[in-house]
């Protein structure tokens, strides 16, 4: 096994970016879109305004809190594909802490937290105990509780949930303003404070949970090699069933942070795509907490900046999403055949 | 109530779902995951409706859609068997790039009127009572739909070709001893099914739900996915499921008067079923099914390939 320097990942992902930059300027030439121009509204969207930096700060919250939870299930070798359904049933817990919680706002906030992370918590685990006990493979099971959980999420919007008179999909009642996540006026827009704190403490605490301490350590070996671990004397399915509670805690935050924060009700699309997004964040950041930051701020920025092709070149919005993932597949191959070019080197090195 | 209207429209609607579904049940029966389905069906279902709206003729619509779904299935097994990328990640890339290439690329067609598949009426058979009318009154891509249950179940049981299919997915190292190339063929049959999973979109945009709109596929994919897994890997099982499904939907718009909200939660139903399934298989409850009807132990077994989603190489 060769060691991987700073370099040799760096060279490779920074080309494959610039790579898949260049192809998407080419798509945007093709349609008949000035590349420049493109790239000029996208930062104007996202951070044109205090009131658009906001809502960026705002929607890269659950997005960086979703990536922080999956950078704890891949360690331990999880495909965590149920973090959609994790976000949608933290949102549902966040939602009835909301509705029933008395008391001031301090309280209600509180309690909406931690509901909303019980309630991931306790998704996901299901996802861990249909794996560790039941034999169910998580990507199988966690797609399966996706749907599941987006369908009581519409059963309750339309059903229990409804609003006063009409049932519709739209989702709930407004929430009371004491549930509501609180911001902080700054230069004129309401800065989502405690959320963007939330956010980072959350990657900072994932980063030194896997690189300092025992748990950490312990995932990590069940994610590399269940087999060594084992021999250890660490129980794979314990440990399988940690990260899913620290994953799935961390998703339910997100679906809160998205239900008391953004919509300030629950939607069937609570969720927002921010898990399936969270997967590309980490995939591009090596699986590792240290990049998450900044890489879904940049997916934020082009999403929210996108929506501004829409209106200003009549380009549709999901040119947002084919930049980010051709970027994300370009890495990718990009550090795979950077990979191999070392492996080969290594053989080669090794043989007289 | 007229049955064999309802039966009729049931067969038809799951005709998509079972080239989706026998393309991955080759692909993953290989020892190759296609997670992309959602996305490559998608994409495919715009793309053929496209060109079919530009060439004039459905055909070709159907052909572009078949290239989209293969050339994915190959991006899928370039980066895994060379490159030796995780399926999983690969597959789920390329879900959202399809999805989004989808919404960018075929915004400007939403709400044109495309092509449809004329209806054929199968002469003599069609007249049959009950039966000619659910079986045999529908066009091209239905009775396409029977063949490729039926391709599917031979290739896998009746031929020698399906037994290194199996093996390729099975154990892959035993099967390279006998000197089947492992590698080549699995990227034969991922192809192959990619092709079929392409097919199934057009199937949709040019035959069931005509038109293009970024909803037109929505979760199809995904419950492709789960049929595969519920019909344990077995043609004529995944085929059941397929149809199982084509039940629901029509059930589900039935009773949408009746029960207002049935229409969005019976299509989450493949899901649980799903996941049951897999509980199932785990506690052996087919197998001892199995025992007790040894004649239909080789439907009930049902094991996942075992080299599933794993890179093979030659030491």
């Amino acid at each position: 096994m060769t060691t991987r320097t700073w370099g040799s990942v760096a060279v490779p992902t920074v080309a494959s970016v610039g790579a898949a930059f260049a192809l998407s300027a080419l798509l945007l030439w093709l349609v008949g879109a000035p590349p420049l121009e493109a790239a000029k509204l996208i930062l104007q969207g996202a951070f044109g305004s205090a009131d658009k930096t906001a809502n960026t700060l705002l929607a890269w919250t659950p997005l960086v809190l979703a990536s922080a939870g999956l950078v704890v299930t891949f360690a331990a070798g999880m495909w965590n594909i149920g973090v959609e359904g994790q976000i949608i049933m933290g949102a549902i817990f966040a939602t009835f802490a909301a509705r029933e919680i008395p008391g001031p706002a301090w309280v209600v906030v509180t309690a909406t937290l931690i509901a909303g992370a019980i309630g991931g918590a306790l998704w996901a685990l299901l996802v861990g105990l249909l794996r560790t006990k039941g034999n169910v493979n998580e990507i199988f099971g966690g797609l399966g509780l996706d749907f599941v959980a987006f369908g009581l999420a519409t059963y309750l919007i339309i059903g229990p949930w409804s609003r006063q008179g009409i049932a519709s999909t739209s989702g709930t009642d407004i929430f009371r303003e004491e549930a509501w996540l609180p911001t902080i006026t700054l230069f004129g827009a309401s800065m989502p404070v405690l959320a963007v704190a939330m956010a980072i403490a959350a990657t900072v605490v994932v980063y030194y949970l896997l690189r300092g301490t025992r748990l950490g350590l312990r995932l990590k070996t069940v994610g590399k090699s269940p087999r060594s671990a084992y021999l250890l004397g660490i129980p794979n399915d314990a440990y399988i069933l940690y990260a899913f509670a620290i994953g799935g805690a961390l998703a339910g935050i997100a679906g809160t942070v998205q239900a008391t924060g953004f919509h300030h009700k629950l939607v069937p699309a609570v969720s927002g795509n921010y898990g399936f997004l969270g997967i590309l964040v980490v995939l591009l950041a090596g699986f590792s907490a240290k990049w998450i930051d900044p890489i879904a701020l940049f997916f934020i920025a082009v999403a929210a900046g996108s929506t501004q092709l829409d209106l200003r070149l009549d380009l549709d919005s999901a040119f947002g999403d084919v930049l980010l993932t051709v970027t994300v597949l370009f890495v990718l191959f990009g550090t795979a055949i950077a990979a191999q070019k070392r492996r080969r080197r290594a053989t080669m090195g090794a043989e007289p | 109530m007229d049955w064999s209207a309802t039966l009729n429209s049931v067969i038809a609607a799951a005709a998509p779902l079972v080239f989706a579904t026998m393309g991955e049940t080759i692909s993953e029966k290989s020892g190759v995951i296609n997670l992309s389905l959602e996305g490559s069906m998608r994409l495919a279902a715009m793309v053929g409706f496209v060109v079919a709206f530009w060439v004039g003729h459905a055909l070709a619509g159907f052909g572009a859609a078949i290239a989209v779904g293969a050339v994915i299935a190959a991006i899928i097994v370039f980066g895994n068997i060379r490159l030796k990328i995780n399926q999983i990640a690969i597959g789920f890339v390329l879900f959202l790039l399809a999805v989004a290439l989808a919404s960018f690329l075929g915004d400007s067609f939403v709400g044109e009127r495309g092509l449809r598949v004329p209806p054929l009426p199968i002469p003599v058979l069609s007249d049959i009572p009950f039966f000619g009318k659910v079986l045999f009154d529908h066009d091209l891509v239905v009775y396409g739909s029977f063949l490729a249950i039926f391709v599917t179940w031979y290739l896998f049981y009746r031929t020698r070709a399906g037994l290194s299919l199996q093996g390729i997915g099975e154990r892959p190292e035993g099967a390279f001893a006998r000197g089947i190339p492992v590698n080549k063929l699995r990227a034969l049959y991922a192809i192959i099914g990619g092709a079929m999973v392409g097919l199934s979109g057009a199937a949709y945009s040019l035959d069931i739900k005509l038109g293009w709109r970024e909803t037109l596929t929505l979760n199809l994919g995904w419950i492709a996915l789960a049929i595969v897994i519920f019909g344990g890997w077995h043609p004529v099982r995944v085929a059941m499921g397929c149809y199982l499904f084509g039940i629901l939907q029509v059930a589900a718009f039935e009773l949408q008067s009746v029960f207002p909200g049935v229409a969005q939660v019976l299509p989450i139903a493949p899901f649980p079923l799903m996941i049951l399934a897999l509980v199932m298989i785990y506690a052996g409850w087919f197998a001892r099914l199995g025992d007790r009807w040894p004649k239909a132990r080789g439907w009930l077994i049902s094991e996942p390939p075992g080299a599933i989603g794993t890179i093979f190489e030659r030491e």
